[in-house]
This record gives structure tokens, C-alpha cells and sequence, in this order.
């Protein structure tokens, strides 16, 4: 009973609630059940609501026994990613700066996750202040990959991603400055949505850099991203950045997606410059063959060119440090987080030094020395001046590209999943993991990752992203649910079914290679 | 420390021409902080009007006040500036414990006002023309208090405390050009400067302006060069001068103080100054370069602020007519002194003063009443006179004691019942019934009721004792509840004495 209920899909679990055919209090124990069960191997967790969780699912439950309306999700777990605020649980960032603090008010998202009665099941592991793509620069050590616990489960929000590609949550909250949302997606096998700038509240998001972040659904199937953006999206005039707007379900989007997968009249555009060299021959493959799904169902593929992407992660790695570089600027444990005093007592500065120092990482601490030296006068215009330009241009070739297309698409991320410790050694190596995800933080606009199979050469997930104009994000869903649904039908159950009980301690197998899409299913209209 | 070598004021008049430069820091009356909803008030305990945001917490996200935009938009205008059709924040990144995010949130490039020029009028009606560059938008930083030290300054105290309620609280920077040809006036020409923009922000209404409080600070930028000469002189910046006077003798100061040492051939050092009120001198502060880093960016967390063409003109036809035009007006008008107007000023009664004549008084009369009574109960209470009654119901108590229905005390003790909300001066005259008694018959009767119990009295005053008569009044105003005009009690004593004889 319990595993079972771990496998179904938030969607199908709210259904089943709301039928009355189980309770939240049994969902709950579920999942934690199931934590207490594989989180030793997979650390995806930093924090495990457990008492409060099963708490919360008891007054559900008698809520909805009374003949309350608790919401379409009401009972539902989800884990939540430790850059959100949360005033029941400790909210660190992944930080030492940050062990134990506990802050006095809710993230707008986590809020809203709470009156649509979700229930909290705790916090996920990621990259210190969300500066990674491999959760390897947790403070608190790293989440293996589900897949392979030998390899990185992505980042930075690796934890959301293996929490909930192992069937720890049905679905998870993420943050999304680079990619932490979409590049552990499509290492884990699943589904996120990095939402349009402004779509969703970053109040009580531990900031990262204020113009690129954006938090977002980490899930195994579209319309449980959908779902879970519906709760959490929306004005909040918290947020001076948040859109004021109103939003069309995207629950719905998902559905009509599903349900109508005759994408004639829809033109995807394949960015010309996410492709060929640094991407592996397996990703390249399953990308490849998802076109032709897509193709097949009657969308135009056409072959679209965005000549500034090539400068994008240069101009990121200004634009990110430089903001961070201030937004991290709080962490002087002069009103909250680790405070180190030199021996001897010291000055306020000596103290801020010596606690600075202990308290963040080395890539935290490379970041903000980077940022400081961009926006140092003298080499302000040089470095962040010129980054914003790159930013318009890359704007500015979206313009262009949305001119031609509805969607873009490119792989989620140019490799599979790489060995833990592969790159720790190699900062540049690790950016460049990001290249396909970063252009979307800096143009603002929407994208999604879901999985389109496992590479040949190394079994495991291969993620396609699709990207639309800002404001757009339903088309997401709509293209994104079709495609998941002609993926499926072609394999003929979820890719997660895959996934290895042992979470791959054996070596891979052929057991675990998806066949290819059979004859017949190539586009004639590919060009790309 | 060591005092100074001087060079006596004519002296360093005779060689050196100063330019002034001024920042005014003014801060904002909205009922919110600049970026949170937590209170913006003067006094309460230790750090308890924040929210996360002035505490800088994780996640705290910053929301600009309406309200303080709007205040700056008005006071920009008031400085004759032009208002950016677009301003923007930007973050100044520096570590100091009194900032809690350890950048501020101000204007840089991008200020909300900026080009505007004002009006200042000596005491004998000298006006010199200040150019202002800008006029923008910020926070302001806590409070430290350094303990265990002996000067009350951070170095050498055992640790410092920090008060984050004055995190926040908008502020308006305003920032002259330099000034040029004040020559020996440029003393004078600080303090009245200052005084200009302190009731400009009165008569505007947002802010309470009280330089003791620190509503309103004023760093003063002083250098020297050679008459004659092109180029400007190193200068100082004597910081937070917070009375007029300490503005005028800062900077009296600093020019005497910097003649010396370019008279003895030595160099200024650009640096800041900290005023000693008790000394009456400044001592060295910080070094300050003109490429100080604060790592300015964009605030990436706010939108720039847009303000509406509707808006402004809104705003623009809302102002109030300059302190310095309506002062001309109420000396010409209403005959009042320089030192009668700026008592006026000081209590920051000028709109009330004239409502109150608006609505029929005679301005000597609602002067003497605003700055009399209703500012001595407002002190005693610690609040502002405006707030305790109304312009109408002065000029209403005012007719009735002009026209003889209430002596002066009497009009006290209506006063004391209208601000005690007892209703308008008429209903609190007929609930009390402190009506004077006009009826001479009734006043004649409680005379001749005193006469009998003091019987003496009438043949002293024959004798010439004329004193003698006040202890026949004092027996009839306390026969009659003070309720009787005591002149006129007087001359019915008066006569009954010589008509008896």
C-alpha cells in the first residue's frame, strides 16, 4: 500500500483523496515512509517535516471529513527546496552561514502551498545558495542521482529533482537562476518549469540573483507542474518584480495538451546554437527522435539561429556574481547565522571577516569575489555594463526567433549525468553544463524541461526544454503535455518506470536502454 | 585633542574665497518605511518598528512607498527641480553593522529631481540664488551607540548596539551645485540655506523638519581658493550639523580653519569633519575620495519609478505658495515681524495661522493665541499645535472675547473644553456657562455683598488707597465664578466709593 502510493502521480494521489479512497495522514506516511527508506542512500533531503507533515495531514483529512473545500490538491505532499523560507523548518540555502535559522515568515509560494492545504514534507538539498549544477556544493553534503547514486543528481536543486524522481514527493518546489530547475530535470528524468520572470513570487526566496531567479514545479509529469504552478503563480504585491496579470490555467493548457495530439499548425524552432559540438551523442540521439515525435503528430520543425547565445554564459557569470555579490552581503552575523569571533575577541569587521570565511563554500566565496571585481569602479562598464547589453541582444534574438516559431527547443542540458566529482575541480566545466538553460533567466521567459528517454551509452535521462515568449508559459504546457503523452504511448509506460530499485549500484544494463522510435515515425519535414 | 590654528575670519575673508556646498538630508513623515510596511515613528523601544525587510533578512524583498514618492515629487518641485519622467534605485554596497543588508538602497544616475534653484533671503533681505544638482531618494541607515569608550565613537568602545527602528525611513537627499560669491556672508548664507529648506518642507508638509530629532541633517562642504583663482580648493565635509546655529559656526569654522593651514603653505585634506557642538570646532573624520566604491548597480529587486504626467501636474498644483513668497505676504499683509514669522515657522503653524484669518480673525489676534495658549498646552503635551483644534474654532474663540463675551480667561478655560473635544467654543460656553456677566445690577449686588464683610474699604479708597478696591474685586470674580469682567467690576467699585462719599 504504502509503495503504491508513492508511485502515483500528485494528480491521481489529489483524485484518490478527494474520493475519499485514502487519507492525507496515510499519503503522508507514504512518502515518509519511503524517505526513511532510500534518503540514506539519496541525501535528498536537508530536513523531514515528519510530526508537523503528519500533523498537518490529520487536520486535512478532518477538514475535508467536515465537508470543507480543501482545493483540488488538498492533502498532496510536496518537499520543498531549502532557498524558500519556512517558518516551521530550518531555511539555510544549503549554507553553513544559514545552519539552523529558522526564519519568522512563510516564501509567498510556501504560503500558498499551505492554504491550498499541501502538505510540507520538508527540505531539499541543493548547491550553497543555489550556486551549482551538481547539489555537490551543499554545505551539507551532496544528493546522489536516483539513477546511478554514483553521479550528480544536477543542481542546483538536485534535491527536488532526486526527491522526486526516487518517489520520495509526487512533486517539489524548485528555484531557477541558470537552469537549477530544468538541467536536474533532465538528470533525473523528470519534469520542471522555470516560470516566466515575474510569474511567480520570489518573496522569501533566498535570493541569488534578483534579476535571473525564478521559483518553479519540479514533478513527474506535465500536469502535475501544472497543477503545482496554478498554486503557487499569481501577482503578489510582496514581490515589486511579480507580474501583475492575470493567469490562464495551466492544469487546463496540460490537459488540452494531452488530450489533443494533433499539433498541426504549431511551428518548433530548433535553436541552431544548442546543438552539435559538447553535446553527447546519446543526448543529441533522444533530442533528435523527440522532434521527430513531434513531427509526426504535424508540427512544423524549423531550424532557427540565435547568433548571442554564444556570449550568454559569459555574460551570466557577470550578471550573477555581481548581484550576488550584494544580495550575500547580509550574511555578517551581526543579526542572524554563524558568527565567529577571531580569538582574542575583534573588531565588528574582524568579526564579519572571520564569519564570512567560515561560513561559505568556495564556490560562494568565488562567486562574490568575481561579482565585487565586475562592479568595482573602472570595470563596471567593461564587464556588467557590457553583460547587460548581451542580455538585450539575447532578448532581442528570442524577438526574432518567437517571430518565426511558437516554441524553441534544444536539450535540457548538452550531457547526461556526470560523475560526482567529475567536475570540482574545473569551475569553467561545471558553467558550461548550463549553456542551454541560461539563455531563458536572461531573456525572462518561460521554459520547461520533461524527459525523452535514456541515452544508449549510459542509460540514463536525457531532458528536451521548450521555451516560449515571456507570459506564455500555457503554450508550454499545451506542446509540453503532447509531447509527454506521444513519448509515452511510444514507450508504452513512463520513463520513471525505469528507474533501478537498487538506484544503479550495479552497472547499467541493457535492460534499462529505451528502444528507439520505431520506423515510420521520422519527419519529413525535419530540416534540421 | 588639538586645537586648531586659526586665521581670524577677516583675515581669511581678505585672502580666500570660500564655496559652499550643501547635502540636506531630509526625512520623510509617511506613516511607512521607505521599503516595508513596519511604523516610521520617532522614539519606541529598541528595534521594534522593523520587518524583515529593515532587519535584511533572507528573502525579504523591498516595495517602494507611494506615499514617500509623492512627498519626493512635491519637494522636488518645490526646489524648482524638473521630476525624471524615469528614476531608478540603485544599491551602494558598503559593510557597515548600521545597514542591515549592508547596501542602501539609493538613487545614483537616475535621481527622481534634479536642476532646481532656491530662493534665500538674509535677515536684511539679501537673496542669493542656490543651485541644487539633485534631490533623491534613499533610505536611512540604523542608529549605533558605541559603548565603553570614552569619546562615544567606535573606535575604543567595548561593543556597539544597534537600533534598526530608523532603518528605512525614507529620506530625501538634497544636493546643491557649488556656491559661489558668499563671500564673507557665507556663514550666514549656510544657516539661512538651511532654514530655506526646513520651511519648504514644512509648508509642504512632509516632514517634521525638527533638527533636533534628526529629521533634517545637513553635511556642509567647504573649501578655499585664492581670489581670482579658476580652480576649486580641496574641501571638506563637515557631517550631520544638526541646529542652525551649529551650521552657521561649522562652517565659520572651517573657513578660518583651512586659511591657516593654506596660509602657513600646507595642503587640505579631502575628508569628512565631525562638528563638537560643546567646542565649537571639527576634528577629522574619514578620508573621502571623489572615487569612493560603493560597486553602484541597479536595484535589481524594483521597478524605476515612473510617475504619470497627471501625477505631477497634480502635484504641482497642490504646492503651497514658497515660505519666502508667503512670508512677503504675511509681513506686507498682516504687518508681522521677521522674528514674529519665524516663531510662527519654528512652530510650524503658518497654514493654520491663516486659515484662522481666512475664517475672520485679525492676524495679531491668531498669532497671539497659536503662539500663546494652544502652543503652551502643545508643548506640554508634546504635539504639534495643528493637531489640538482647529483654525475655525480659534478665529470663533477669538470673536468672543473681541467682542466682550469671554475675557481672556474665560477664553482659556472654552479653549481648554474645545481641544477636550467638548465641542465648538460657542457649546462649550453654554455647557460650562462661562459667559461674562454684563449685568451690572448682578455685579452691583456682589459688590455691595464684599463691601459689607470688608467695610473699611470704601474709606481708603476716599484716602487715596485706590489698591484698596482689589480685594472688593478679587471677593466679586470669586462671588461670581470669575465669570465678570474685572475692568468693569473695577469701575463699579470705583463709583459706588465716590458716590457713597
Amino acid at each position: 500500500m504504502s509503495d503504491d502510493l508513492t508511485r502515483l502521480t500528485a494528480s491521481h494521489l489529489a483524485g484518490l483523496l478527494a474520493a475519499g479512497e485514502v487519507s492525507s495522514v496515510e499519503a503522508t506516511r507514504a512518502h515518509l515512509d519511503r524517505i526513511e527508506q532510500v534518503d540514506g542512500d539519496l541525501h535528498a533531503f536537508l530536513h523531514i517535516a515528519g510530526d508537523a507533515a503528519l500533523r498537518r495531514a490529520g487536520e486535512v483529512d478532518r477538514l475535508r471529513a467536515d465537508g470543507a473545500d480543501v482545493g483540488p490538491l488538498g492533502g498532496v505532499p510536496v518537499a520543498i527546496k531549502d532557498v524558500l523560507c519556512t517558518k516551521d523548518m530550518p531555511s539555510t540555502a544549503a549554507s553553513r552561514i544559514l545552519e539552523g535559522w529558522i526564519p519568522p515568515y512563510d516564501a509567498t509560494v510556501v504560503a500558498r502551498l499551505r492554504s491550498a492545504n499541501l502538505i510540507p514534507l520538508g527540505k531539499t538539498n541543493m548547491d550553497e545558495f543555489a550556486m551549482g549544477s551538481s547539489t555537490e556544493h551543499s554545505a551539507f553534503g551532496p544528493t546522489h542521482n536516483p539513477w546511478d547514486l554514483d553521479r550528480i543528481p544536477g543542481g542546483s536543486g538536485g534535491g527536488s529533482a532526486a526527491a522526486v524522481a526516487a518517489f520520495e514527493a509526487p512533486f517539489a518546489l524548485g528555484s531557477d537562476t541558470g537552469g537549477s530547475i530544468r538541467q536536474p530535470a533532465a538528470v533525473t528524468g523528470t519534469v520542471g518549469v522555470k516560470p516566466t520572470y515575474g510569474g511567480v513570487s520570489r518573496y522569501g526566496a533566498i535570493a541569488l540573483a534578483s534579476s535571473l531567479d525564478q521559483v518553479g514545479p519540479v514533478s513527474r509529469t506535465v500536469l502535475d507542474a501544472a497543477l503545482l504552478h496554478d498554486v503557487i503563480g499569481g501577482h503578489d504585491p510582496h514581490d515589486s518584480t511579480s507580474l501583475d496579470q492575470l493567469w490562464p490555467s495551466f492544469e487546463q493548457a496540460a490537459r488540452a495538451g494531452a488530450e489533443n495530439l494533433d499539433l498541426r499548425g504549431i511551428r518548433v524552432g530548433v535553436v541552431r546554437e544548442l546543438s552539435g559540438e559538447g553535446f553527447q551523442t546519446g543526448v543529441q540521439q533522444r533530442f533528435d527522435e523527440a522532434l521527430a515525435l513531434l513531427a509526426s503528430a504535424g508540427a512544423e520543425i524549423v531550424e532557427v539561429s540565435a547568433p548571442h547565445f554564444e556570449y550568454a554564459i559569459a555574460a551570466y557569470y557577470l550578471i550573477l556574481p555581481a548581484e550576488a555579490s550584494s544580495n550575500l552581503a547580509k550574511y555578517d552575523s551581526v543579526r542572524f547565522g554563524l558568527r565567529v569571533t577571531p580569538e582574542g575577541g575583534g573588531t565588528v569587521e574582524q568579526v564579519m571577516a572571520a564569519s564570512r570565511g567560515a561560513g561559505f563554500g568556495p564556490e560562494v566565496k568565488r562567486r562574490i569575489i568575481l561579482g565585487t571585481y565586475a562592479l568595482s569602479a573602472g570595470y563596471y562598464d567593461a564587464y556588467y555594463g557590457s553583460a547587460q547589453k548581451v542580455r538585450t541582444l539575447i532578448q532581442r534574438d528570442f524577438d526574432a526567433a518567437f517571430g518565426q516559431v511558437d516554441v524553441l527547443v534544444s536539450p535540457s542540458a548538452p550531457t547526461t549525468a556526470f560523475k560526482l566529482g567529475a567536475k570540482m575541480d574545473d569551475p569553467m566545466a561545471m558553467y558550461l553544463n548550463d549553456i542551454t538553460t541560461i539563455p531563458a533567466n536572461l531573456a525572462g521567459i518561460p521554459g520547461m524541461g520533461l524527459p525523452v528517454g535514456l541515452a544508449p551509452e549510459d542509460g540514463l535521462p536525457v531532458g528536451i526544454q521548450l521555451m516560449a515568449p515571456a507570459r506564455e508559459d500555457a503554450r508550454l504546457y499545451r506542446v509540453g503535455a503532447a509531447l509527454e503523452a506521444l513519448l509515452e504511448d511510444h514507450w508504452g509506460h513512463p520513463l520513471l518506470d525505469l528507474l533501478p530499485a537498487d538506484f544503479g549500484r550495479h552497472p547499467a544494463g541493457a535492460d534499462r536502454i529505451v528502444p528507439l522510435p520505431g520506423p515510420g515515425t521520422e519527419p519529413d519535414g525535419g530540416t534540421h | 585633542m588639538a586645537t586648531a590654528e586659526l586665521l581670524s575670519f577677516e583675515e581669511a575673508l581678505a585672502k580666500y574665497e570660500p564655496v559652499l556646498g550643501f547635502e540636506v538630508h531630509v526625512e520623510l513623515s509617511t506613516k511607512t518605511k521607505m521599503f516595508s510596511a513596519a511604523p516610521n515613528a520617532f522614539g519606541g523601544a529598541p528595534n521594534t518598528f522593523v520587518a524583515p525587510v529593515d532587519l535584511g533578512l533572507p528573502g525579504s524583498l523591498p516595495v517602494v512607498n507611494e506615499q514617500a514618492v509623492r512627498y519626493s515629487i512635491s519637494l522636488g518641485l518645490a526646489l524648482g527641480c524638473s521630476i525624471a519622467e524615469t528614476s531608478r534605485f540603485h544599491r551602494k554596497n558598503y559593510f557597515y553593522p548600521d545597514l542591515a543588508k549592508n547596501y542602501q538602497i539609493s538613487q545614483y544616475d537616475e535621481p527622481i529631481a534634479f536642476d532646481g534653484e532656491v530662493e534665500v533671503e538674509l535677515d536684511d533681505g539679501t537673496v542669493y540664488r542656490i543651485p541644487i544638482e539633485r534631490a533623491h531618494m534613499e533610505e536611512d541607515a540604523g542608529k549605533l551607540t558605541h559603548v565603553g569608550g570614552a569619546t562615544g565613537r567606535i573606535q575604543g568602545a567595548e561593543y556597539s548596539l544597534v537600533d534598526y527602528n530608523r532603518a528605512g525611513v525614507p529620506l530625501v537627499e538634497i544636493v546643491t551645485r557649488p556656491i559661489y560669491g558668499a563671500a564673507e556672508r557665507a556663514p550666514e548664507l549656510a544657516r539661512a540655506y538651511v532654514a530655506t529648506i526646513r520651511d519648504i518642507v514644512r509648508s509642504l508638509g512632509v516632514s517634521d523638519a525638527r533638527m533636533e530629532r534628526g529629521n533634517l541633517r545637513c553635511d556642509a562642504n567647504v573649501s578655499l581658493r585664492p581670489h581670482g583663482a579658476e580652480k576649486l580648493g580641496t574641501r571638506t565635509e563637515t557631517k550631520n550639523v544638526n541646529s542652525l546655529r551649529s551650521v552657521e559656526r561649522a562652517v565659520r569654522y572651517e573657513i578660518q580653519r583651512q586659511a591657516a593651514i593654506l596660509d602657513a603653505g600646507g595642503t587640505i585634506v579631502q575628508e569628512t569633519r565631525h562638528w563638537h557642538e560643546d567646542t565649537g570646532t571639527t576634528s577629522a573624520g574619514r578620508p573621502k575620495s571623489d572615487a569612493d566604491d560603493y560597486r553602484y548597480f541597479p536595484e535589481p529587486d524594483l521597478l524605476p519609478v515612473v510617475p504619470s504626467r497627471e501625477l505631477i501636474a497634480e502635484l504641482r498644483a497642490a504646492l503651497p505658495e514658497s515660505p519666502t513668497v508667503f512670508r512677503r505676504r504675511l509681513e506686507t499683509e498682516y504687518g508681522f515681524t521677521e522674528s514674529e514669522f519665524r516663531d510662527l515657522i519654528n512652530a510650524n503653524l503658518l497654514v493654520e495661522l491663516e486659515q484662522t484669518v481666512g475664517a475672520g480673525a485679525a492676524p495679531a489676534q491668531a498669532r497671539k493665541w497659536w503662539l500663546g495658549e494652544i502652543l503652551r498646552i502643545a508643548n506640554s503635551r508634546g504635539v504639534e499645535a495643528g493637531t489640538l483644534i482647529s483654525p475655525l474654532h480659534v478665529s470663533e474663540l477669538i470673536a468672543l472675547v473681541e467682542t466682550g463675551q469671554l475675557t481672556d480667561r474665560l477664553g482659556r478655560q472654552v479653549l481648554e473644553g474645545v481641544i477636550a473635544g467638548e465641542g465648538s467654543p460657542d457649546e462649550v460656553v453654554k455647557a460650562r456657562g462661562l459667559a461674562v456677566v454684563s449685568d451690572d445690577s448682578a455685579l452691583l449686588a456682589a459688590i455691595d455683598e464684599a463691601l459689607a464683610t470688608q467695610p473699611d474699604v470704601l474709606a481708603k479708597i476716599r484716602d487715596g488707597k485706590v489698591q484698596a478696591a482689589g480685594a472688593v474685586i478679587g471677593a466679586v470674580m470669586k462671588a461670581m465664578r470669575g465669570q465678570a469682567d474685572a475692568a468693569r467690576v473695577r469701575e463699579l467699585v470705583l463709583e459706588r466709593a465716590t458716590s457713597v462719599g
